[in-house]
Order: structure tokens, then sequence, then C-alpha cells
């Protein structure tokens, strides 16, 4: 009895593995890590995890992917990284050692991107990084051949701020006058510290230059000292909850500029959502073409698949690293990862942000700054972008 | 403790070690990270209970100097050029003195008070090195660049390892140790049969500290880039209390029967249910509270003594 048992068991054990080994066959499996919990997992939630949503579901719609005449479906493996660089370097070996995904989705923020660079290297998945923005980027890329950039780098972030204001000074629509802000964490102190040699070269005088400890909750010193020094342009290199908190010191106490940028964050769906008209004119870290069809297109698939509004920056160039993620299988026509990463060194892909091609594994094409114009996030400022927006100057909180 | 029983647990420890060094002939890149998040913990969490363990002092200050040696290799790399084995050199001193200095400042605080100055200890760090980057060094992003693989750093982890248990052991068999048992125990008698006991604390607190530092510094290869937040997450010496009350702090050994099932569980957990791991995590704390309250080692213990042997 207990043998026969034993044999039906076995039967139907190895049964069950054929029939996943003939569904293996014909799925593609895709590995994500990024977070769900802890301090990235708010802007994550915004810019990752629904893109990730609607590429594999828009290609599954299509009936997959045609690798070398067969259509193959995707299929996503998820990990939380909870904002932990250890746990995420976990993730990243589980999926490449144990759920043997073929290729992976590269993670967010820049800290991740970095610590899972040599696991992913080492397995050769193509990288294609997205939210990792670096001024190493050539020593990193010469490192890990498979690991690519699309965001651009710090000093571009910087000097298109920069630009904005010369173009506005020469307009005649601001002074000399530029008040400073930065939040005293790695991105913000690095931005700040780009910016004022070049603003002070550049002619104008820094009257208010203070920075303030992430997760400062009031903010309100930070714009009063800046509205004393009566400038003519406030420029805050801001993360996510400070850039919501100056913007929202600066309604109530009513600083009266004609330039006013904040940068990470800016271009959140959320933050029109809170202050609704009066962020008319504001300046944010990013940008997106909306005059665009393919980007229109996108941002109504985005809404109508994941019921979430995209931003107005890095989901667009998310999304499009999937999108170059999925041509390059097609195109190679195998899951060799080698060949896929070659296929994306030699190649153009057609995107919703036009074609992108890699030069030393680092795309040029990409929004620096954008402006909140008629409740859109309209890009002004870019490296090799087609449709800026023509900049305003910003008259007031209404 | 016979000499004999002394000898045994010496071979016993060799053997594991031994076993531990083989790990990354056999394992492949997944485990490797697992033997490797485990070499971190076991070395932290022994060092932890060399501490708190007998003079049940809870400190949570461990992710501040393990914050400082990462954060030493990351500055030292990226702002001035040094060499990754120079910053690791210089890294558990610096832990070491402020490890010191704290020491000398607090330990005589004592109970509920200490615990909280500990806490806030992290986070004041992590707050300092922002203030100072922000307004002398700047930041341009600290890389941690070198060849070095997870097998290599999971070697160091495991030799460090070893020289922690040889210290406990030596601390263990010294008057240090009596002294410091005696201090947990009631601190007020300590004073009064002569222990110098904030001298006693002081020493094992800084010794905590200069491991933890370089358990920090030692690994920062592993995550390539360092941010203080990272680094300094206070969640760190959460983790590493409770691994070490879960295997238990009355010995030596304790510690690391915490940390592998602990970690274990917790690779299980993220798994299989990664969008509640937070939950199921809580969860298993209440269980192990609940059904371990004297750790592992108490219950290994309670089990021999069932079967009549009394103590090892």
């Amino acid at each position: 009895m207990l043998k026969r048992l034993f044999k039906a068991a076995a039967i139907a054990t190895s049964a069950s593995f054929l029939a996943v080994a003939a569904q293996a066959a014909d799925v593609i499996k895709i590995g994500q890590v990024a977070p769900k919990s802890g301090p990235l997992a708010g802007g994550a939630a915004v810019t990752q995890w629904p893109n990730v949503e609607l590429w594999s579901k828009q290609v599954n719609a299509a009936g997959g992917l045609n690798v070398g005449g067969k259509k193959m479906m995707v299929e996503i493996i998820e990990y939380d990284d909870k904002t932990n660089p250890g746990e995420h370097i976990k993730a990243a070996q589980r999926l490449a050692e144990v759920d043997k995904v073929d290729f992976i989705i590269a993670p967010y923020g820049t800290g991740f991107n970095l610590a899972a660079a040599p696991i992913y290297a080492k397995y050769n998945y193509p990288h294609i990084g997205v939210s990792a923005i670096s001024d190493k980027m050539p020593e990193l890329t010469a490192r890990y051949d498979n690991l690519f950039f699309t965001l651009g780098n710090t000093t571009s972030f910087t000097d298109s701020v920069i630009d904005i204001l010369k173009d506005m000074r020469d307009a005649g629509t601001i002074g000399n006058r530029v008040a400073m802000g930065n939040v005293a964490d790695a991105f913000g102190i690095e931005l700040a510290e780009a910016a004022r040699p070049k603003i002070k070269e550049a002619g104008f005088d820094i009257v208010y230059d203070k920075s303030y400890p992430l997760g400062t909750p009031d903010l309100s010193p930070i714009i009063k000292g800046a509205k004393d020094s009566n400038p003519d342009a406030f420029v805050a290199w801001s993360y996510p909850p400070d850039t919501f908190g100056l913007t929202e010191q600066a309604i109530i106490q009513d600083l009266n500029v004609k330039m006013y940028y904040t940068a990470v964050a800016t271009c959140f769906p959320a933050f029109k959502g809170k202050f609704g008209s009066k962020i008319e004119g504001v300046f944010g870290a990013g940008g997106v073409n909306q005059e665009s069809s393919k980007i229109q297109e996108y941002f109504k698939a985005h809404k109508e698949i994941t019921g979430k509004e995209a931003d107005g920056w890095a989901s667009a160039n998310t999304y499009v690293s999937m999108q170059i993620l999925g041509q390059a299988i097609e195109g190679a026509g195998t899951l060799d990862r080698k060949t896929v990463t070659q296929y994306i060194k030699d190649n153009t892909f057609d995107t919703i942000m036009g074609p992108i091609s890699f030069e030393n594994q680092i795309s040029n094409k990409y929004w620096t700054v954008g402006q909140w114009q008629d409740g859109k996030f309209r890009g002004v400022k870019s490296s090799q972008m087609d449709g800026a927006a023509p900049i305003v100057a910003k008259d007031g909180w209404n | 403790m016979s000499h004999e029983n002394e000898f045994k647990s010496l071979v016993w420890g060799a053997v594991l070690l031994l076993l531990a060094a083989c790990v990354p002939l056999v394992a492949n890149g997944y485990w490797m990270s697992i033997a490797l998040t485990i070499a971190m913990f076991t070395v932290l969490a022994t060092s932890w209970s060399l501490f708190s363990g007998p003079t049940h002092y809870i400190s949570l200050a461990t992710a501040a100097f393990f914050g400082v040696g990462g954060y030493l290799v990351g500055t030292g790399m990226s702002d001035y050029n040094m060499d990754f084995w120079t910053m690791v050199a210089i890294a558990p001193v610096v832990g070491a003195v402020l490890a010191f200095l704290i020491g000398i400042a607090t330990l005589r605080l004592s109970g509920v008070y200490f615990v909280i100055f500990t806490l806030g200890l992290a986070e004041m760090i992590r707050t300092m090195v922002s203030w100072i980057q922000n307004n002398f060094t700047g930041s341009r992003g600290l890389y941690v660049l070198t060849d070095l693989t997870e097998a290599d750093i999971y070697i160091y982890l495991v030799i460090l390892a070893a020289v922690v248990y040889l210290a406990g052991w030596w601390i263990n068999r010294s008057r240090l140790g009596f002294a410091l048992r005696i201090i947990g125990n009631d601190e007020t008698v300590a004073r009064h049969v002569g222990i110098n006991t904030a001298t006693s604390k002081v020493i094992l607190f800084t010794f905590s500290g200069f491991v933890a530092a370089l358990v920090g510094a030692l690994i920062a290869p592993r995550y390539t880039y360092i941010e203080p937040n990272g680094v300094f997450s206070p969640e760190l010496s959460f983790i590493v209390v409770i691994m070490a009350l879960l295997g238990g702090t009355g010995r030596l050994w304790g510690p690391i029967v915490g940390v592998i099932p602990f970690a274990l569980l917790q690779e299980y957990i993220n798994a299989n249910y990664s969008s509640y791991s937070t939950l199921v995590m809580g969860i298993a704390f209440l269980v192990i509270v609940y059904f371990l309250p004297r750790g592992v080692v108490g219950r290994i213990e309670q089990l021999l003594a069932k079967r009549g042997r009394s103590t090892w």
C-alpha cells in the first residue's frame, strides 16, 4: 500500500516537473528588485513599480516577445529590497541563482544600482540603469561592460539650471540675486557643491546659501531667510519631503521670485495634487515632452493600466529602459545575455522618447529641467532632446 | 568549567571554523551572499554580547560604529584617494576611540538611560557626518571600488569571528570577565568589593566599538556605494540585539545559534512573502519571544538538563 502511494506520488511529482518545464520554456523570466518599504518606497511607487506592471502587461497582451520566431510571454519576479543594500544584494543573488531569471530590470536609486552592478555583471545580465545619477559613469561602465546609464550626470543638472538663470537674466526678467538652499544629504550636497562656483562664475550674487538636514519638518526659516535676502531667483537642491515642505512655505510666506526651482519630486503628480494651480511656473529636475504623441499615448496607457499617473521625468525613462530590453531581446533573437548586451551596444532603439542609442554604454538623451506650465510639467532644458518648451517667468503663487 | 571541557570547546571551535572557511568552495553566489550576511552578524552579535551579555547593558550603538567604519572607507577612498587596506586599518581605531570617549561619558548611566543614549548615538553621528560633508568635504558620492568578491570578504569576516571568539574566551577566563559578571549581577556590590566598574565596562565597550567599525569597513566593498543613511541605519542595531537574544547571551557561542536560524528565516520570508515580509517578521518575533524566552541556548540547556546532563 505504502509502496503504491510512493509510486503515485513520484509519478505525480515528475509529471508536475514536466509541466513546469514545458511552461518555463515559453516564458521569459525577468527579475526586479526595488523598494516596497523603507525611505525610497514612495519614489519607487511612482516611478518604478507602475512601469514594470505596465510594460509586462503590454508585452503579454501583445502575445509576448518574439524570440527567434517564437512568441514568449514575460513573467516578472519581484522582490522588495526594503531600501537596504544588504537585502538588495541577497535578492539580486536570489534572482540569478535560485529563480534563474533570464533578464533583470535595473534597481531604483543610485546606491542600489551600484550595489547590484557587480552581481549583474558576474551573470552577464544587461543592466540598463535609470534611477542612477553619477559623475563616475565612464569609470563604472569601463568596469562593468554590461552596465548602461540613461538619466544623465550631476553636472548636466546643475548646468541646465544655471542656463535658465542666464536666459532669464538676458531677457531682463531677473537680476543677479540668487538665493540657494540644499538638503544636507548625498545628492543635495553634490548638486550644491557643483552649482555654487558656477553660479558665481556666471556673474550672479548668491545672496543666501543655507542647508538643512534631511527630514527637517519645519522649513519656514529657510524660506524666511531667503525672502529677507530679497532675491530674484530661488534654487533649492532638494529631496522629495523638502521639495514639498519648501514650496508649502514659499506659498504661505509669498516668496516673490520670478524663478523658483526645487529639485527631486517637483515633477511628481502628487506635487500638483497638493498645490494645484499655485505651482504654475515652478521649475524642477527632469522634464518630458508633453507634445509628443508617443508620450501622450504612454501617459494614457499608464493611467489606464496601473491606475496611477506617471511623473514628469524618470517614469518615461524607466519605461524606455524596458522597451530597450524588449527590443534587444527580439532583435538579438535569443535569450543569451551576452548577445543581447552586445545588441544594446550596437543598435538604436525606437522608444517613446525617440530614438535612443548608447555611446560607451551611456545614453546622452535626457531631460534636465522641467517647468509647470498650464498644469503640465514640461521639459525646458535637456541633453539632446527635441521639443523643449519656452521658459516662462513665475508670477506669484495663485 | 573544567580544563577538559575547555579544551573540548576549543577543538569544537576550530572544527567549526574550518568548516566555515570551506563554505566558499561549495556555495554558489546565492548561498555565498547568505553566508556573508551570517558571518557579518555573527561577528557583530558576538562582540555585542561580550559587552552586553555579562553587564546587561543593552547597547543600540552597533550601527553607529558600523557606520563609522563604512563611511571612513568610503570617504577615504573617494575623497582622499586612500588605499582600501589603509582605511581598514584606520577605521576600527577611530571606532575604538569613539567608543572609548562615549564609554567614559555614558557608562555611568545605567538601565534605560543607557539604552536611549546609544539609540540616539547612531542618529547623531549620521547627522554629524552629513554636516561635515555639507560644510567641509563636499559629497561626490562615496565609491568603494575594489576587486574583492563576496567570498573574499566572507573569509576576512570568518577570521575576524575567530579572533573575537578567542578574545571572548580569554576575557571570560580573566579577572575582567569575572568583574563584568559581578557588575551584571549587582553593580553596587561590585563597587563595594573594590571593582573599578567604569574601567571594566569601558574596556569592553571600546572592544565592541572596534570590532563593529572593522566589520563596517570590511563589508563596504560589498555595497560599492556608501550612503550615510544606509550604513547608519538604526535597524542594524536592533537586528544585532534580536539575533543575540534569540541565541542567548549567557554563552560565547550563544549569538551564533541565534544568527544562523534568524538569517535563514529572514531569507525565507523575504523570498516567499516579499510584500508582507515586515508583517511575517513581526509574527516570527512574537513566536520566538513566546516559545524561546531564554534563547536557543537556554532551550538547548533545558533539554539537556531533562536528559540528566547538567552543564556543558
